[in-house]
């Protein structure tokens, strides 16, 4: 095996990215989605810091990590108020299955 | 292979495969549980990258703060009768082959560009810097994100009451 160097960091992210993206589309269960929302954030995260040390930028990287994680918990704070309210309307928070919209 | 590289491999190791079990288990509350592992996994590698103090925050507002709103939410969005909080997977498997597909293609284009690498220097304590940083130079986005987790919190609760 070969040094640890960026391309390690960015195969974790794309990796964490995917199953990110599995998680958004398989499952039903809205908060599981958020988890899978989370997983991208995460994903995205760990690429700033990655190019930042190793494109040497310096800390800029890890300071827009860090407006990344705060707008990560602004999200997941509204997200999880909408869900409760939703499943105070229509008693299930299945997304395949909130479709009133459509009618 | 160096000690950094074992290190490496162990918290790729726990973030990918409780990444895996976060988006493949059927117990809600056991991927919650998965997602905490992650979390650790992920500010891990932050560590590794040299970012300290991003790895602390990752930890405090992550597992601290948005796992147990998850847990939340999980809790308040079913009838819970039993520790089994069951939820099903749709399109399981036209899901995997398009997600395998976007990996590879994503991960060829990673290991086929030629990244133009700067050898850096030895990671240092971060804190102070990012915090003169945060002061100086992103003081408007910082005064703004301030303001935006303000009006998010104030709006979740109200949401949330209604």
């Amino acid at each position: 095996m070969l040094n640890v160097g960026l391309t390690h960091f960015l195969v974790i992210s794309v990796v964490l990215f995917s199953l990110g993206i599995y998680g958004v589309i398989t499952r039903k269960n809205a908060v599981m989605v958020l988890m899978g929302i989370e997983l991208i954030l995460n994903s995205a995260n760990i690429n700033f810091i990655a190019f930042a040390k190793f494109g040497n930028f310096g800390l800029q990287g890890q300071i827009i990590a860090l407006f990344v994680i705060v707008l990560a918990a602004a999200e997941a704070a509204i997200a999880l108020a909408i869900v409760i309210n939703i499943y105070k309307t229509i008693t299930n928070i299945n997304v395949d299955e909130i479709d009133s919209l459509r009618d | 292979m160096t000690v950094y590289d074992i290190i490496f491999y162990l918290f790729a190791a726990v973030t990918l495969v409780s990444a895996f079990f976060v988006v493949t288990n059927r117990n809600i509350v056991h991927s919650a549980f998965f997602l905490l592992f992650t979390f650790f996994g992920v500010a891990g590698i932050y560590v590794m990258l040299g970012a300290d103090f991003v790895a602390i925050v990752q930890l405090i507002v992550y597992v601290g703060g948005i796992l147990i709103l998850i847990l939340f939410g999980v809790m308040l969005t079913n009838k819970i009768v039993s520790v089994e909080i069951k939820t099903d997977t749709i399109h399981a498997l036209p899901a995997s082959i398009v997600v395998g597909l976007f990996t590879g293609a994503i991960g060829a284009a990673v290991l086929n560009t030629k990244w133009n690498v700067v050898e850096t220097p030895d990671p240092v304590p971060s804190t102070a810097a990012i915090g003169s940083m945060l002061i100086n130079e992103y003081a408007l986005i910082f005064e703004l994100l301030g303001i935006l987790l303000l009006i998010a919190l104030i709006g979740a609760a109200s949401m949330a009451r209604r």
